[in-house]
């Protein structure tokens, strides 16, 4: 769903790259943390699938499609294939719960009786049934998320990405948007999330790819936000360490790698 | 629904940006009225020429029964002087100073004063005989016109030699300065109006970033983002050149139609009909210009 192929992403020439080098493969449906401290190329990657900005080097397929190669007009049918959720949240103050869901649909040209439809299904999806009417500011920050997160999947993308949704919530609530966000990762859309959450990443036991300073560390599937603890880390990380490796050899042994941007979206 | 929705976002960048519309508003009136009134000044000078100005510069008035000048003391002109006169024209002693000379009967002079005075009450009260015959010269020099007037003048048939274009080329000359002067203030008033609307729709682009940007993460068009900000500097500057079409069309209309026309009946002067034909130019060149600065503007100031 998306593919990274050596992809660098330089912002600033004097500065070592946002990302170096990053080859990295998300399957459809598949639940992805992405870790690491600020500025490791978390929001960097993010950005890069939405094509909010281009690689420097590399190439970036989004399903199936190489996202340099799609045209400025264009790129807004990609964007419709991914709803994406912020640490802020981002919903629109003056208005209320069921236009600020509907907003992602006007804007689109979706008709107004197929909004009367969905809008409601996504708000009992996420859990916010009967406060339709309620404004932004009556809602606590877990049901703003929710809005956020109606508003992001309610024109059904492919792939969800999260950009630290639970940064600004207690540990309880963070854990009610994840079962949300689990939720819809099992209806089938692909979830990306970016987080420094580590209760969550622990308690999720998904697949975890761990950044720094630009660069892939470590990519476990069902793994803790850190490798294990020090002591037993060690051997614990050689085999996590091989054990990636291993998984990347063999994906590109059963899945060459292809230049026809079409092929690679049939995966 | 996405019109509807597109409509909605206009109403309230208009809402929400009000005294700046107003001032956009403002300003494209008061520059387009200028532009207006340059254009209003050359279609009256237009209509002053008449149908000879430009084909000839001196026109030789034959007498009729209602002359009063000393030579036509023997009544109307006669078919003879008539003939003398066009010999004395074709002669090569005058022929070497014109290009061409066209007569013009009684009746062509008619039509043609009702075609020029079709704004003005003076119309009803002329009949064809009180308009004298002539003949229209074409000068090879306009500057020899005085040999043509002492040559005529004293010839049996014709009332006066006139030289129309010197009695009204200064007349035209200080038309030509003003309207130059209203063109000049017009531009620096565009100038004006196109930085305020530029500046306007990057406030409006902003107040409503957060919109935008969420429009854009849900992948809204590019035409749906751009069109209510373009919408919004388009109206209002079509509002204002439809102020100045409204304000040209009353000056028009009641100080040229009702007022001057009565004062000074042997002028013609534009109708109010005749002023609304700058008003689609106007309404074109706001919409325009709105239309052009709100977009280079967003090409900067928004992001899409």
């Amino acid at each position: 769903m998306i593919r990274f192929e050596n992809v660098t992403k330089v912002y600033d020439q004097n500065a070592r790259p946002a990302l170096d080098s990053v080859s990295l493969e998300i399957e459809r449906g598949e639940f992805t943390f992405l870790v690491g401290a600020s500025g490791s190329g978390k929001s960097t990657f993010l950005r890069l699938v939405l094509r909010e900005d281009r690689a420097t080097s590399g190439t970036v397929y989004v399903a199936g499609q190489n996202v340099a190669k799609i045209s400025s007009w264009r790129v807004p049918r990609l964007r419709r294939g991914i709803g994406v959720v912020f640490q802020d949240f981002r919903l629109l103050p003056q208005k209320n719960v069921f236009a600020n869901v509907a907003f992602a649909m006007q804007v689109i040209g979706k008709s107004r009786s197929v909004i009367r439809e969905t809008v409601p299904e996504i708000l009992k999806t996420v859990g916010l049934e009967g406060k339709e009417r309620r404004m932004p500011h009556e809602l606590s920050g877990g049901e703003q998320q929710r809005v956020a997160i109606a508003r992001a999947v309610v024109n059904r993308p492919g792939i969800l990405l999260a950009d630290e949704p639970t940064g600004n919530l207690d540990p309880i609530t963070s854990m009610g948007i994840m079962g949300v966000l689990d939720k819809i990762n099992q209806n089938g859309t692909t979830v990306v999330m970016a987080t420094h959450d580590d209760d969550i990443v622990n308690e999720m036991r998904k697949r975890v790819v761990e950044l720094k300073n630009g660069v892939v560390i470590r990519d476990e599937a069902q793994a803790l936000y850190t490798s294990m603890i020090p002591v037993v880390g060690q051997s614990r990380r050689l085999k996590d360490a091989s054990g990636a490796e291993i998984r990347r050899a063999e994906s590109k042994l059963t899945e060459p790698r292809n230049e026809n941007p079409r092929e690679g979206g049939q995966r | 629904m996405r019109l509807a929705f597109i409509l909605g976002e206009i109403g309230s960048g208009l809402r929400r940006n009000l005294s700046m519309v107003v001032s956009v508003i403002l300003v494209t009136f008061v520059s387009l009225t200028f532009v207006g009134a340059a254009g209003l000044l050359q279609m009256q000078i237009n209509q002053m020429k008449g149908y000879w100005y430009d084909k000839v510069q001196v026109a030789i008035f034959l007498c009729n029964e209602t002359s009063t000048a000393p030579g036509c003391a023997a009544g109307s002109v006669t078919p003879e002087q008539k003939n003398n006169l066009e010999k004395l024209l074709a002669s090569p002693a005058v022929k070497q100073y014109i290009n061409d000379f066209q007569f013009e009967s009684k009746e062509e002079a008619y039509g043609h004063f009702k075609e020029q005075f079709s704004n003005s009450p003076i119309v009803d009260s002329v009949t064809p005989d009180q308009l004298p015959a002539s003949f229209r010269l074409s000068m090879k020099d306009p500057e020899k016109y005085q040999i043509i007037s002492e040559t005529f003048s004293s010839q049996p048939g014709v009332e006066s030699v006139t030289d129309q274009r010197k009695l009204l080329e200064r007349l035209f000359s200080w038309m030509n300065t003003a309207s130059l002067a209203a063109v000049g203030i017009a531009a620096v008033m565009i100038v004006c109006a196109v930085l305020l609307i530029a500046t306007t729709i990057r406030l409006s682009a902003f107040s409503r970033r957060r919109e935008t940007g969420i429009m854009r993460l849900v992948g809204a068009s590019k035409m749906v983002i751009q069109l209510p900000f373009i919408m919004e500097g388009v109206i209002a500057a079509v509002a204002g050149a439809l102020l100045a079409s409204v304000t040209l069309w009353l000056v028009a209309h009641f100080w040229l139609g009702e007022t001057l026309s009565r004062q000074i009946p042997d002028t013609p002067f534009i109708s109010g009909a005749q002023a609304l034909i700058i008003a689609p130019l106007l309404i074109a060149l706001g919409g325009g210009l709105a239309g052009m600065s709100s977009l280079l503007t967003l090409r900067r100031y928004l992001k899409v």
